[in-house]
């Protein structure tokens, strides 16, 4: 990995184990904050406040997080670059895997309790709705990630292939958006701000790829 | 007079019909035996959702009516706040809040267009009628969820004959309250303002066709429609417009708003129809509020008996 020319201007003097145990602090804290949004649907299914459609709460309760927990994903590295600490980027893999659980229970929830994995409907959704299958796509993209994001995978794919594969997170993210986009009736705002970040986000990348320094 | 409340363990009015009004209803009957009969046999008596119609002005006593189903309604809580009414936001817990401050006494709507005597509806009138009946019907959102709501109103055809629509009438053009003011949501240029809507003569003055000045035995709650809205239970709900100021007899098919926004997916006649598909999604199916499956949706939403033959010779793959 290569960080950020930018020093920091933080004095880094700090015992071996202190440090350790800080960042096991905020690993704790990050995976109970990526975590949060799972345990309040879950409080919200015991007190009954899911709604009065809870198929509908919880399926879009999932997707928002899936796409929510990708953006902050693809904002670390940016974030490193602009803070000059590597303290985001610790992180990047655990926000990234919660982002793959967020979708993976997405879809479970569409497929087990929206379409009560009845055939037909399935088989019709997969092939003829093209904010579905752009849905699909982006799952299907994560899922390579998702699986190489161990440490020895990534030793076995070296650093260069494996950074070129993780690039791929850049199309989840837009399919992703793009699929929440095609899905809305009128008022696209929302999916608009998702599509925002990431142009601004993939930008960032692109401008430093540009400009020659290592990304 | 008799104000009825309604308390779970009372009987259904599909219960208790009067033989007077049983007679009455004969004239309904065309074709509707079978209904009438399910109406009469009436269905298990359900409590109420958590929240109450009680904070809601009771309406004058309601007659039952042979075209109201027999399922079950869902609750006056799910009636209440799942609601598509984008002119107080596009979330449908939005309008349960954001439709508190419209205020709808006085209100008046006013008639015109190709009438003998164009004029104005007095909607606080409408609420004091001795004519209004229930009609307990399915709501088919195009969504593909729905609902059983009971209706309080009257036929539109009785409102409308007072206006003595000529022969250049040929539909009838209904449009919302426009004002930003009371309601936010027409701040943003989600649908373009007042939202319209359109039916063709025949559907207007079809039995089936009401306008709603309440719910549940009470007066409309704002986010359903208040104070007078249409219902047209074999269309998709967005044909029945709510918060009506103005509806105009036209010789033209008028502009509906769904379909200025986006004609291939949303066409003037929106009758719900299982075997054609919203371009995005399928209409095959329903997801009804309280339930966890889906159902299979009917042909015009199961009032296929009833208006069928409106559409006789009629392409509804091309006139969606």
């Amino acid at each position: 990995m290569t960080v950020a020319p930018s020093a920091s201007t933080r004095p880094r003097v700090r015992s071996p184990s202190g440090g350790r145990r800080r960042d096991r602090v905020w690993r704790v804290g990050v995976f109970l904050a990526c975590a949060l949004p799972l345990l309040t649907l879950a409080a919200w299914t015991v007190t009954g406040d899911l709604g009065v459609n809870p198929i509908e709460t919880i399926v879009r309760h999932l997707g928002d997080w899936a796409l929510r927990l990708l953006v902050l994903t693809l904002a670390l590295t940016p974030l490193r670059h602009l803070t000059g600490s590597t303290r985001w980027v610790r992180h990047r893999r655990m926000v990234g895997l919660w982002a793959f659980a967020y979708a993976v229970l997405h879809v479970s929830a569409y497929a087990v309790l929206d379409v009560g994995l009845h055939g037909p409907t399935l088989i019709d959704d997969l092939t003829k709705r093209p904010y579905i299958m752009v849905g699909m796509g982006a799952l299907l993209t994560l899922i390579p990630l998702a699986v190489t994001s161990t440490q020895g995978m990534v030793r076995r794919l070296g650093g260069r292939a494996w950074r070129r594969l993780h690039r791929l997170v850049y199309l989840a993210g837009i399919l992703a958006a793009t699929h929440y986009l095609m899905m809305v009736k009128a008022d696209i705002t929302d999916p608009m701000v998702y599509i925002f970040l990431l142009v601004v986000l993939l930008g960032a990348r692109v401008t430093r790829w540009l400009t020659g320094r290592p990304v | 007079m008799l104000i009825r409340f309604r308390d779970p363990t009372a009987p259904r009015p599909s219960e208790i019909t009067p033989e007077a009004t049983w007679h009455d209803r004969r004239r309904f009957l065309a074709g509707g035996a079978g209904l009438a009969l399910a109406g009469l046999m009436g269905a298990a008596p359900r409590a109420a959702g958590a929240a109450s119609p009680d904070a809601f002005a009771p309406l004058p006593p309601a007659r039952p009516s042979a075209l109201s189903t027999a399922e079950d309604p869902n609750s006056f809580k799910q009636i209440t706040t799942y609601n598509n009414f984008y002119e107080f936001g596009t979330g449908k817990d939005d309008p349960a809040h954001a439709a508190k401050a419209l205020v709808t006494d006085p209100w008046t709507v006013r008639v015109d267009g190709a009438c003998a005597k164009p004029g104005t509806l007095d909607a606080g009138t409408l609420t004091t009628r001795s004519d209004l009946e229930e009609r307990i019907y399915r709501l088919r959102c195009v969504e593909a969820w729905s609902m059983v709501v009971p209706w309080v109103g009257i036929p539109l055809s009785t409102v409308l004959s007072r206006f003595e629509p000529t022969g250049d009438a040929r539909y009838v053009a209904f449009e919302t309250l426009h004002d930003p003011r009371q309601m936010p949501g027409q701040r943003s240029r989600v649908l373009d303002w007042p939202y319209r809507e359109g039916l063709r003569l025949d559907e207007a003055l079809h039995p089936l066709t009401i306008l709603a000045v309440g719910l549940y035995g009470r007066v409309m709650p704002n986010q359903n429609g208040a104070p007078v809205r249409l219902v047209v239970p074999w269309k998709y709900g967005f044909k029945s417009i709510k918060s009506i100021v103005r509806i105009t007899f036209t010789p033209d098919e008028p502009p509906t708003s769904w379909n200025q926004s986006a004609a291939h997916e949303y066409g003037f006649y929106a009758n719900v129809n299982p075997t054609v598909d919203h371009p995005r999604w399928s209409q095959a199916r329903e997801r009804r509020i309280g339930e966890w499956g889906r159902r299979d949706t009917l042909m015009f939403n199961g009032y296929a008996e009833q208006v069928a033959s409106l559409y006789a010779g009629m392409d509804l793959r091309k006139r969606f």
